[in-house]
């Protein structure tokens, strides 16, 4: 299988040039994103989004199981992503890569440790039965910042879903069958939308909003801040690459705040269109 | 009308025709026509099948079937241009990703001019035109950056300023064919070169950096467009300019 190689020539020498003189080569403008699409359905719990050119689908499921033993009153989140050959040249499934394994941390932080979802509501009898919620990832097509789109499509597809129902009789739970009982959504207390930005140039004077594929390979810093509708900055993420200053750090955070907006009004109008 | 045949993977292909029926009743012994499998087909024992999935494409006069579809995983074949970048370098000469699912071997000897003492030095990440020499499914392929045959370059070998971008396969094909309208759009409008590779990247270099972004993006939005709405997207992205 064909290594993961590098930006040619060129192409890195054109998209400084192209940056130097504050255009991107896709024509955008530095803080803007690329047309963001989010579908929700046509089942409960299944959102796809597109970024431009990168495509994710996210699909949440559930079953009852027992909790772990020192957590006897909350329900499991488990995370799961799958980054295969298909969505661009050079990846594979059977062994995932360190930017497979830091996408799938870094979203699962978000989802996780923000405690978006209230783990609490999701136990059923205290020790002995909690629903555990899977949320799987799959990356169709890679075309830059797999991150915010996965966080997109998570949290989207969170929102989408319906458990079913559960009446407790005393010691008993029933779990009511869909078709007999709406089924219920679970419950979220934020929405916690990943912005990640690429920085270019010896010292990162130059940044971008939402790098693309060529973007990632020729940038040499990148810096994820995770903020929810609250204004509450959830995460910051930045994994080497060159320091970057207190101003760089305030100006990225200024610019999140205006596209989370944005984002979370096109996962409301999806989550209302939807078919499911 | 002759209507739009989409097959798939898969599919066994039914090469007879309904104009062929009236001559079979005639000729009912005759039947051995040849026909002849263009890409995406393939013969297994007596029957056709597709390989690839899109449209079924026959030619009548020369009994020539084969399936046109739209992919992004190239597959190399003789004598076909494609644009590479230069990914190592050896002693018999370099390593080229095509896109394909193995590098191509570009020798030292294969650009114009070259001789033993004379090699070109080409850096890992050069951009390359070349022609494809060798493409079989056993061995690796390999490029020419000149013409064999005349010895000249032609157009082939380093790719020095400008930008290369990746597109479909399908994208890539129409753009050969020179009449492709949003080329001709874009000529009217700005001077320009491009290099096309049927492996799905396309280099552009224009005057400055504004409008090789222009004609970059003009030919990236062009690919469901047809001929009216192509001339009409270029007219509008040369008067926002």
């Amino acid at each position: 299988m064909v290594a993961e190689i590098g930006p040619s020539n060129i192409e890195s020498a054109f998209l400084l040039e192209a940056l130097k003189r504050g255009t991107r080569v896709d024509g955008r403008g530095i803080y803007d994103y690329r047309t963001l699409k989010i579908s929700c359905g046509p089942t409960y719990g299944l959102a796809e989004v597109q970024l431009g050119q990168t495509r994710v689908l996210a699909r949440v499921s559930c079953e009852v199981t027992r909790p772990f033993p020192d957590r006897p009153t909350e329900g499991i989140v488990l995370f799961n992503t799958e980054l295969s050959s298909m969505a661009g040249f050079g990846l594979d499934s059977s062994r995932a890569s360190t930017q497979e394994v830091a996408i799938s941390r870094m979203v699962e932080r978000v989802i996780k440790q923000s405690r978006a979802i209230d783990s609490e509501a999701l136990c059923i009898l205290a020790g002995e039965k909690v629903w555990t919620i899977r949320i799987d990832v799959h990356f169709l097509d890679h075309g830059g910042n797999l991150i915010d789109a996965a966080s997109i499509a998570a949290i989207a597809a969170l929102k989408h879903f319906r458990r079913p129902d559960v009446t407790i009789d005393g010691e008993e739970a029933i779990i009511h069958d869909v078709r007999e009982r709406n089924p219920v959504p679970l419950s979220i207390h934020h929405t916690p939308i990943c912005v990640t930005f690429g920085f270019f140039g010896a010292s990162g004077d130059m940044l971008v909003l939402d790098p693309t594929l060529l973007e990632e390979q020729v940038q040499v810093s990148s810096f994820t801040i995770t903020l929810n509708s609250h204004r509450e900055i959830c995460a910051l993420n930045k994994a080497g690459g060159i320091p970057l200053s207190p101003d760089q750090i305030q100006r990225c955070t200024q610019v999140a705040l205006a596209k989370v907006d944005e984002v979370n009004e096109k996962i409301q109008l999806a989550l209302k269109a939807s078919t499911a | 009308m002759a209507s739009v045949k989409i097959v798939l993977p898969g599919d066994i292909i039914d090469t007879r025709r309904e104009e062929d029926t009236t001559q079979q009743e005639s000729n009912v012994e005759d039947e051995a026509t040849v026909i002849r499998l263009g890409p995406g087909l393939v013969q297994s024992s007596e029957a056709v099948s597709a390989v690839t999935a899109g449209v079924l494409h026959s030619n009548s006069e020369t009994n020539r079937w084969w399936v046109a579809g739209n992919k992004r995983r190239y597959v190399a074949a003789v004598g076909e241009p494609v644009v590479g970048v230069v990914v190592a370098r050896h002693g018999e000469g370099y390593r080229v990703d095509i896109g394909s699912a193995h590098d191509a071997l570009l020798s030292h000897l294969a650009f114009e001019g070259a001789t033993k003492r004379n090699k070109p030095n080409l850096a890992v990440g050069t951009v390359v035109y070349g022609r494809v020499v060798v493409a079989n499914s056993v061995m690796d392929p390999e490029i020419e950056c000149y013409n064999s045959n005349t010895g000249k370059s032609e157009g082939y070998g380093e790719l020095s300023e400008g930008f290369m971008f990746k597109c479909s396969l399908g994208l890539a094909r129409r753009l050969i064919d020179t009449k492709a309208p949003v080329l001709a759009a874009l000529g009217n409008g700005v001077p320009f070169e491009v290099a096309v590779g049927v492996n799905g990247r396309v280099w552009v270099n224009a005057g400055s950096v504004a409008t090789t972004i222009l004609v970059a993006n003009a030919i990236r939005n062009s690919e469901y467009l047809d001929a009216k709405q192509c001339r009409q997207m270029v007219k509008e992205l040369l008067e926002k300019q």
